[in-house]
């Protein structure tokens, strides 16, 4: 019998486990279990939330390895960590500390501006953001096992989280009538592999478990995402920077579960505090926007 | 018949899927209500404590219990499912079902990098070996009297069942293998025949 580790099979597979969930970004060992405690499937293991990010300016790197082990420690789930696009040394830390999952992602500065990380090198799998469908694919084709919409993080503002999932939505639906003939020249304008086109077809959906992510910042907005599509919803600086974190935690974690029924998600929504300040979209400098790094 | 899989997170959809190419219906569970009239239920991979904290809270852990109490209920539980039917568990212990006599922990082969899958010989299947796929599996460590171990990987037993109920520490519904599947439903059917 011979064992096989880091198979795609085995990477995607934990991707898939966390459908339904909520993943949270954690910035100590405390919030880490605040956010077990609240019923998130996994944690992300950040220096700083993406709003503190937007706010601190400068470059943004990988989390100190102190951080990430800290918060390893103090959590049963997975623990996913960031690293900055193209930044394969970053990301081979990252493996070394057994991370559960490498985040290549938008929230930090790139570190390549043409080339993303070859994750197929890698024994730890990899999620990566995506506005569009096309998108996704180039970065499945990459060797992400799990993709997420980018949404524009650090601003508590979903519209472009259902922006993106609409636009993924929308072509997805598009391949599917698209006769076989035509799925070439498809491809090449969704600059994407025809095989993984081809798959897309034949599944009706992306051939990995797709997450919202960037801008989730309410229970509702967790469950709309949920309604649009999305197997799961990472929310980033929504938590710990609302009013009160066990209680949106708690809340956000069930309307995601109960997604199709209002009254749950009236209930737990009920005297939760305020979330997060939210940034409306035309305030943001093009280069605030951290949605067009990597595409 | 009917088997219900508990849908509140993880690889709801595959136990779905396999389900029904093994031959039966297949409905999702999320609330008490919705076990009435299943002839047996499956528990999906996921994470454990959070599907087991969520269970508790609407009820269905308490309900499951009722139905397993009152008469032969079947369950099949894999990977985060092993855990919620483990009598005991060492470490981190969730809310769960604690139905099957064995003790069990979480993530006992280590975080994903150690992940892995490998053709697993199930001579209750009979024919080629099972592609078996663990991902951050759990381990067995002590069975109680009643349970037979219908599989061993490196020494560990990876697959038990213990009357109406089965386990195993890896993911049947990541392959296109159908037959762990068979296997549980053939179960629940002879148990329905004892009950009728």
């Amino acid at each position: 019998m011979q064992e096989q580790r880091g198979t795609y099979n085995v990477k995607s597979g934990l991707a898939e486990m966390l459908k339904g969930g909520v993943i949270m970004d954690v910035t100590t060992p405390e919030q880490a279990a605040i956010a077990e405690k609240a019923g998130a499937v996994a944690v992300m293991a950040l220096e700083r939330v993406p709003a503190d990010i937007r706010k601190a300016g400068g470059v943004a790197r990988m989390a100190d390895p102190r951080i990430v082990k800290s918060i390893q420690e103090a959590v049963s789930i997975p623990v996913m960590a960031k690293v900055r696009i193209g930044h394969f040394v970053e990301a081979r830390v990252l493996e070394a500390l057994e991370v559960d999952y490498i985040d290549e992602s938008e929230v930090l500065t790139p570190a390549d501006d043409q080339y993303h990380i070859d994750k197929w090198r890698f024994e730890v799998p990899f999620v990566c953001g995506a506005r569009d469908l096309g998108e996704a694919l180039r970065r499945i084709a990459e060797g992400a096992a799990m993709i997420r919409t980018k949404g524009e993080p650090g601003t508590g503002n979903v519209v472009e989280a259902v922006r993106h999932l609409r636009a993924v939505n929308a072509q997805i639906r598009h391949v599917v009538a698209t006769p076989e003939s035509e799925l070439a020249d498809l491809a090449k304008e969704l600059r994407a592999p025809l095989e993984l086109v081809k798959q897309v077809k034949e599944l009706g959906r992306l051939p990995v478990v797709n997450f919202s992510a960037g801008g989730v910042a309410t229970p509702a907005d967790a469950a709309l995402m949920m309604q649009l599509g999305a197997d799961g919803i990472f929310v980033g600086s929504g938590v710990f920077k609302s009013q009160n974190p066990e209680k949106t935690a708690r809340a956000v974690v069930r309307a995601t579960l109960h997604y199709n029924d209002p009254k749950v998600i009236a209930e737990v929504s009920e005297d939760i505090g305020e979330a997060m300040p939210g940034l409306e979209m035309a305030t943001l400098e093009p280069k605030d926007r951290m949605q067009d790094r990597g595409i | 018949m009917k088997i219900g899989v508990l849908a509140i997170q993880g690889d709801v959809r595959e136990h779905l899927r396999h389900t029904q190419r093994a031959g039966a219906e297949a409905v999702e569970i999320r609330l008490p209500r919705d076990l009435d009239g299943t002839d047996g239920l499956i528990i999906p991979g996921g994470e454990s404590t959070t599907i087991g904290m969520l269970m508790e809270e609407y009820g269905l852990i308490q309900a499951i219990r009722d139905r397993a109490f009152s008469s032969s209920y079947p369950i099949y539980g894999t990977c985060a499912g092993l855990i919620l039917m483990a009598k005991n568990v060492i470490g981190k212990s969730p809310a769960r079902l604690g139905l099957m006599d064995i003790d069990a922990s979480r993530n006992a082969y280590g975080r994903q990098i150690a992940s892995f899958e490998v053709p697993l010989e199930v001579p209750a299947l009979g024919g080629a070996p099972f592609p078996a796929v663990f991902i951050r599996a759990p381990k067995i460590h002590r069975m109680g009297d009643g349970v037979t171990a219908l599989a061993t990987y490196n020494g560990d037993v990876v697959m038990a069942e213990q009357g109406p109920y089965l386990v195993s520490s890896f993911h049947p519904e990541m392959s296109e293998d159908i037959r762990i599947h068979q296997y549980f439903l053939e179960k629940v059917d002879k148990l329905a025949g004892v009950r009728h």
